[in-house]
Parts: structure tokens; sequence; C-alpha cells
């Protein structure tokens, strides 16, 4: 097959990858666009396949036997709450493909130096960093995410200064390969030296960071298949890349504008530094305001039964619970009494973006109930009960009144507008970012403690009593 | 083609792309960010492509056919369980409500 021909069946390719994209603006045509993208990716495997150059087809059977099988089991197999560290696994192994590319591409023409025009060995360099960074930090996301380490930032003094020097020497190995230079050993020193800057780079971030680390990395990833797609000069790869690296920047953009931080605050930042003189000075106040107030779940559960309406918010607490489920038969039993139940959603909720929408999803939870931060916010105050489930920062009212905590001026869900506010959570440590809550000490306020799967299971048991 | 005009054709599709990217994704609703991602994730398997034209290519030497061939099995990783993974999330949301399964 000639390349002319080639270069538009692929085409086909990236047509169904944008309509994809494009059908995913509507929950209901989603599904569909999803199925058109992965005819479009077997497409694309098939048109390479003919393709003259390539030769050896069993060694790419059972390379892609192996790799699919994996990928399937592991995407059937996953819980719907181990969704993000699944995400993170499947943007690394896409990340890490493409810096392998550029590693053997290069060890292939390295024999003859000089011969490769500088665009090219600058799209290799450029894949094999930003791919290697992308494999290594969505490595560390994920082990983060699975708990096999802490998920609280990990720090140690000059860190940045490290970090700032691991990459200039990591950016002079690539000037030096484009320059001219084009010896084996600093491409694989180039590729071991992004691999550590990746670990470096994603290790100070806290779990509540999650949803903008990932989003990143997805952005490179799409980023290192674009720069595949020049160094193979190959159109597909150049377009599709492009695409994931513009939904990613998007996201990271939205996903910071959603907790009032700047990307580089948030990816140098180590929030949880911050926290401890705030909290303190915070804390002081907290003392002189009022005082935590807990609840049975019998009050509760009379509270939601004869209220009109009900909002429940959603945090990471309820994925940790695995509380979903019961979260949705709660709301099932006061719908059956006549109550209007809706779900707040805040962007930054959980660890990815859209984590609690997608949660609800598995529950059966209608998507017309999940309302968005906006929306919802304009609800409270007609609102009778907030039952917020195991989210803590994006319900606190600091971050609207007080100037001199960490998290003043990021968007929140007012939950304080609410006539009465119920509050689940475990203990009354404060949340990741260790930041005071006013919002547990206001008067509207009580506290059910314990799990929170527990909890919400007692409601509903005390619900059916009424 | 000369290798100039392919680069200059090239980066002009790649800027196209960014601007489509952005006009596309904008239309995303919040509620679908996690399978707008997970769908990405998907897309940028597209290295599978990559990986199989190094892996597949007559080479001088094997190292480079053995890495190839490790891509093409994290490129396939990436690419099924990145579709099937959003196939699994889509599948769940739903406007109107069905019989309850079990919880």
């Amino acid at each position: 097959m000639s390349r002319e021909t080639t270069n538009l069946l692929y085409l086909i390719t990236i047509v169904t990858f944008v309509l994809a994209l494009r059908f995913l603006s509507n929950p209901a045509t989603a599904r569909r666009g999803n199925q058109i993208g992965a005819v479009g990716m077997l497409i694309a495997i098939v048109v390479t396949f003919l393709q003259d150059s390539v030769m050896s087809y069993w060694e790419i059977g059972v390379g892609m036997a192996i790799g699919g099988t994996f990928g399937a089991v592991a995407a059937r197999k996953v819980r719907m709450t181990a969704m993000p560290q699944m995400v993170a696994l499947f943007n690394g192994v896409g990340g890490g493909a493409a810096a392998l590319i550029a590693l053997a591409e290069f060890h292939n023409i390295a024999p003859d130096p000089g011969t490769l025009q500088k665009d090219i060995s600058a799209s290799l360099v450029l894949s094999a960093i930003i791919g290697s960074i992308s494999f290594a930090g969505s490595m560390v996301a994920f082990a983060k995410l699975q708990e096999l380490i802490g998920g609280r930032p990990i720090v140690y003094p000059l860190q940045q200064a490290t970090n700032g020097v691991l990459f200039a020497a990591v950016v002079a190995a690539g000037v030096a390969i484009v320059a001219g230079t084009e010896r084996q050993w600093l491409m694989w020193a180039l590729v071991c030296g992004s691999l550590l800057f990746g670990v470096l780079f994603v290790l100070p971030i806290g779990g509540a960071d999650m949803p903008v680390v990932i989003s990143l990395l997805n952005a490179f990833t799409g980023l290192a298949a674009a720069a595949t797609g020049f160094e193979l000069e190959n159109n597909v790869l150049i377009v599709s890349g492009m695409l994931v690296g513009a939904s990613g920047t998007l996201l990271t953009i939205l996903m910071g504008r959603a907790m009032n931080r700047s990307i580089a605050n948030v990816l140098f930042g180590a929030f949880g530094q911050l926290a401890p003189s705030a909290a303190g000075a915070a804390g002081a106040v907290g003392t002189t305001d009022g005082q935590v107030r807990s609840a049975s779940a019998e009050d509760v559960a009379v509270m939601l039964a004869y209220a009109h309406k009900v909002v429940f918010v959603p945090g990471y607490g309820m994925a940790v619970a695995q509380a979903q489920h019961d979260v949705r038969a709660l709301a099932d039993l006061l719908e059956a009494r006549g109550v209007d139940v809706s779900y707040a959603i805040h962007p930054v909720a959980g660890r990815m973006p859209g984590h609690m929408n997608v949660l609800l999803a598995e529950a059966n939870v209608p998507y017309p109930q999940l309302k968005e931060m906006e929306e919802a916010n304009g609800e409270f105050g007609r609102t009778d009960v907030a039952l917020v489930i195991g989210a803590n920062d994006v319900v606190n009212p600091d971050a609207r009144n007080n100037q001199g905590s960490p998290i003043y001026g990021m968007p929140i869900l007012n939950v304080d507008q609410s006539q009465q506010v119920v509050v689940l959570k475990r203990s009354m440590n404060p949340g990741f970012a260790g930041i005071e809550n006013p919002l547990f000490l206001n008067p509207k306020t009580v506290m059910l403690f314990g799990d929170a799967k527990q909890s919400i299971e007692k409601l509903a048991a005390s619900v059916k009593a009424v | 083609m000369s290798h100039g005009l392919l680069l200059s054709f090239e980066i002009t599709i790649l800027v196209l792309a960014i601007f489509l990217g952005f006009e596309v994704i904008s239309k995303v609703p919040t509620l679908l960010h996690t399978p707008l991602m997970s769908g990405t994730n998907a897309i940028h398997g597209i290295v599978i492509v990559g990986a199989m034209l190094v892996a597949g290519a007559d080479h001088k030497d094997t190292l480079t056919t053995i890495i190839g061939l490790v891509a093409v099995v994290l490129a396939s990783a990436n690419v099924v369980g990145g579709f099937v993974v959003t196939d699994r999330m889509l599948e769940m949301f739903k406007k109107r409500e069905r019989k309850e399964p079990d919880s």
C-alpha cells in the first residue's frame, strides 16, 4: 500500500476520534462515540499492518495479545472506586510506549551519526522526555492512589532545586543530541533522567491535588504521541496526540480554576506544607466561635424524612467508604416519601475530574439529579438539609470568608446557606490539607461520626422506621 | 515532497488540531469529565501505530526490535484498557432509573 493511500485511510481514524469527542458532549450519545473511536483505532491498526515496511507480523501479534489481554482484564476487573488509578496506569503505559519508540528509533539510526534531520531528532528527544516523565509520573500517581505509598505530599530539603537541576540536565542532554552529539548513551541518560524527574515531580503532590496531576499527565502523553508523529512523519499520530494534548491541557486549567490555584502552585506548592500555620490560626478562631454538635442517626433520619428538599454533597470520603450504593438506597427511601433529592458535585471532589459523577452513575443515580457547582449553589437557599458525605475542603466557608486561609478564593459549595447541614465524617481530624473547617462549628451544623457507609446504612434503617 | 515542505504541513495540521481539540472538548459537560479523560486516554493509545512501525521494520540489530515490541505491548494495553474502561463508565450514565440491581 502506498503512503498516500495509507495517509488517507488514517484520515478515517482521525475523523472517528473527533466524532468520539464530539459525541461526549451528551451523556446519551457518549457511549456510541467511544465505540466509534474504537472502530477508528482498529482501522488504524489494520492499515498499519498492511504497510510494506511492517514485517514481523507474528511478533507484533503476540505483543498485542499480551498487552491487549492485560488491558482488557484490568479494565474489566477494576472496581469503579479504583478508577483514578486505572486511568493513571493506562495513561502511563501510553507515555512509556512513546518513550520506547523514540529510544528504538534512535538506536536504529545512531550507528550513522549526522544522518538525522534536526526536526526529527528534536521530535525524538521531545517524545523521549515527555513520554518518560508521563510514564514515571503516572506510575507514582498510580502508587499513591492505590495507597502503595502515602498520599500525603513527600517533601525534603532543596526539593525544587534538585528537580530544577535534574530537569536542566535532561534538557541539556536533549539539546546536545539535537546539536549533533548523536550518542547512544546520551539518549539512555536522557530517558533515565526524565524517568527520575517524573518520579520526583509527582512525589511531593498530595492526594487532593490528584485531579490536576492526572489531567496534566494525560496532556503529556498526548504531546508525546504527537511528537512521535513528527519523528515517524505520520499524520494520525500528530492529530490524535494533539487532540489529547489539548483536552488534557483544558482539563488541567479547569481543575486549577476550580481550586483557585495556578497550575504552578499545585505542582510546586506542596500543599501540605502550608497547612500547619494556617490550621493553627483558624483553630484559634474556631474555638471561640462555637462548638461541635454531634447527632445520632435517628435524629438525622427524622430531619431528612420530614424535609422537602435534601441535597447530598459527596466527597472523597464517599469513594473511600464505597458508600455510593447505600447513598442511592437512602435517596430512594427519601424520594418514596416525597422528598426532593439531588446531588451537588464540586469539580475537584475526589481524585480525578468528574470522579463523583462516575461513582454515582455506577450506583444508578440518574444523571439529571447530579448538579454542577453553579446550579447547586443556586439551590442551597431553598434546601432544608444538606448532607455532606465525606467532603471537607470543597464546603469550607473559609474559602469565602477567611483571607488568611490557604484555600481562600477557591469556589465552594455553599452548603451553609441551607436550613440545616449534616456532616458525615469519620472523626474530627482535619481533612487532607489539615485545614480547620468552621462549617463544623456552625450552629446549623450537626456531625454524624463514623464510617460513611455505616452511617448511611444506619440513616436508611432509621428513615424506614420513621 | 521535500522534507521542509512536509514539515510545514505537519506543523499546520498540528496547530489546527490544537484549536479543534479545544473547540470540541470545551463542549463536554463536567458530568462526563472522567469518561473524557479515559476516552482521550484510549485515543493516545494511537502510539500503537508508531510502535508497530518501529517494531515491524527490518532492522539491523535486534535491540531495536525488542524495544519496539515492548512498546507494542504497552500501547496495546493502553488502547484496549482505555476503550474498555471508558465503555464501562459510559454504560452507567442513565437518564431514567431502571430496576435496582444489588446494593
